[in-house]
């Protein structure tokens, strides 16, 4: 699924058809016209049909509409805000989070906490980071103000637990360095839109 | 019609009776609760879902985890209920199901062997079990009698539970049952008078010859509202008032649990199997004893009459009790009774 089709917000065509119930029926002759005309009309193996058409359609057609849910999963949209992942540079490996503490000073249930210092380079290093999953709201706020697009929700939606309080420490959403290949660019809240080229203008320098 | 015994049949004997009854009591009640698994599957399927299917494979032993839970479920019993009337009604339904099974045919004939593998059975061996527990000769009567007698148990159950949709349900099933019995009488009138004949087996010997003897050739109308009443006697869905969920949370059975509950379960399903022979052998041809096999095609059509019951609950919504009644009595009353004038005519020219 794309996110095109999610931004689309007119959904579906709005052809509605009205159905022809023709006249309500006044006097008896007419009501009892009505009900001849339906029975031997056989209006009611209509109904019959349709079911027994589904029933072969589930059976031999391979239209079964059931998922069994814990061993198949339907797709999820890419703006689904879940539990959240930390990413990496493509190119470098390490990861992206700058330690700026936006995320810490956005989350309206508090649920983040992080501390940062300065490693060998003078570079900001995150010391500490942690998200409380009993308080996270799934807001996505985190994600839309992060300038590196290094923290983003994933796509990891089943998180009962059996505490209210659940922590996620910085290692346990940092994609693996092993699976680098495989981490997917989020689409959803905060991320580049679509047609983020065609709005890059150039800076005007010549004042 | 002559006589009904075949002579060359050894004699029915009270033992075989016996014998004949437990093994009805035995295989119906497993029918029934295979019935609910074949129901839901059904259903299922004509809603594209899968119904049960992770007791067992495809969730075949779903009826042992159903039977389970009933048996082992609290027995409750309402504080200002009648007890004594609730805790009876249930064994009312049940009963009268079992009753009116007792007399029309549901398996053929057999007789047990004397020796099975050079062991001697003892007791049962050499006895011969008849395919109607008692052949009586108002054998249509008795079961219609007996079905309708089926409905004090609702009846009896509504009432004696102290509360509204038990009240509510108990009242429609005394509307459904006037409304109803009327037309199940009159519809099977006309074959009666065709045959001539009360009995289920001279039904049977009287349709014989073929497909183009069947009854349903001469009396189409009187098989279309017999089926409607048909239905209407199993509370299935398109006359389902007793009991509908979603107007009177159970009906008669709100405040029924465990065994108690499952007993009006069983019952119910049985009636669904009683009408279904009844529909098989007054209108289908019943069952073909000219070849071995013969008793296959009478389960073949309980088993189509038993799908279309499922069928129709899949495809067709409820009808409310006004309108139950006004189909009753202003449409297939009139109707019946057009019929058997018109057979009556037809029979004395």
């Amino acid at each position: 699924m794309s996110l095109e089709q999610f931004k689309n917000r007119t959904v579906g065509t709005q052809v509605y058809k009205t159905l022809d119930l023709g006249e309500t029926p006044k006097s008896g002759m007419d009501r009892f016209k009505q009900v001849v005309k339906r029975t031997f009309s056989l209006e009611l193996f209509v109904g019959l049909w349709v079911t027994i058409r589904e029933m072969g359609n589930a059976l031999f057609g391979g239209n079964m509409h059931t998922v069994k849910y814990p061993f198949e999963k339907l797709p999820i949209s890419p703006r689904y805000r879940a539990i959240h992942d930390m990413l990496r540079l493509l190119e470098s490996g390490h990861y992206r989070c700058i330690g700026c503490g936006l995320c810490e000073k956005i989350c309206i249930s508090n649920c983040i906490s992080m501390d940062t210092r300065y490693d060998e380079n003078q570079r900001k290093e995150v010391s500490e980071y942690t998200i409380n999953f009993g308080r996270c709201i799934f807001c996505g706020y985190c994600a839309e103000v992060c300038p590196e697009l290094a923290i983003v929700h994933g796509g990891r939606y089943e998180n009962a637990s059996e505490q209210r309080a659940g922590f996620s420490i910085f290692e346990d959403m940092l994609t693996p360095i092993d699976k680098l290949n495989l981490q997917q660019e989020y689409d959803g809240f905060g991320a580049v839109t679509p047609n983020a080229d065609e709005n890059i203008k150039k800076t005007p320098l010549a004042y | 019609m002559e006589t009904t015994l075949v002579e060359n049949l050894p004699e029915v004997t009270a033992l075989g009776v016996i014998i004949k009854a437990i093994i009805i009591l035995a295989v119906i009640s497993a029918l029934a609760g295979f019935g609910t698994y074949i129901e839901r599957k059904v259903l299922a399927f004509m809603q594209r879902r899968l119904g049960p299917m992770h007791v067992g494979p495809f969730g075949l032993l779903q009826i042992a985890a159903d039977g389970i839970k009933l048996f082992t479920k609290e027995d409750i019993v309402p504080q200002n209920a009648n007890k004594l009337i609730f805790k009876i009604a249930p064994a009312i339904t049940a009963a009268t199901a079992f009753i009116a099974l007792s007399s029309v045919p549901v398996f053929p004939d057999f007789t047990i062997p004397e020796m099975v593998f050079g062991v001697t059975i003892p007791l049962v061996g050499g006895v011969f079990v008849p395919s109607i527990a008692s052949d009586i000769n108002i054998g249509i009567l008795f079961v219609l009698g007996m079905m309708a007698a089926g409905l004090y148990g609702p009846l009896l159950a509504g009432m004696s539970q102290a509360n509204k949709w038990g009240i509510i349900g108990s009242a429609r099933t005394a509307v459904q049952f006037l409304s109803y019995e009327v037309v199940t009488g009159l519809s099977i009138l006309a074959p009666i008078m065709i045959v001539g004949s009360l009995s289920f087996v001279d039904f049977n010997n009287a349709q014989a010859g073929g497909i183009g003897s069947w009854l349903i050739w001469q009396q189409p109308v009187a098989f279309v509202l017999f089926l409607i009443a048909g239905f209407a006697e199993t509370n299935r869905t398109p006359f389902d008032l007793l009991e509908h969920e979603a107007e009177v949370v159970s009906g008669y059975a709100t405040e029924y649990s465990g065994m108690r509950w499952g007993m009006f379960f069983i019952g119910e399903y049985a009636n669904m199997i009683t009408v279904a022979i009844i529909a098989s052998i007054v209108f289908l041809g019943g069952y073909d004893s000219s070849y071995e096999l013969g008793w296959l095609m009478i389960i073949l059509k309980i088993s189509f009459f038993f799908f279309l019951m499922l069928w129709v609950r899949a495809a067709w919504p409820h009808v409310r009790p006004d309108q139950l009644m006004w189909l009753c009595w202003k449409v297939l009353m009139p109707i019946a009774v057009i019929n058997i004038v018109v057979t009556g005519i037809v029979i004395m020219v």
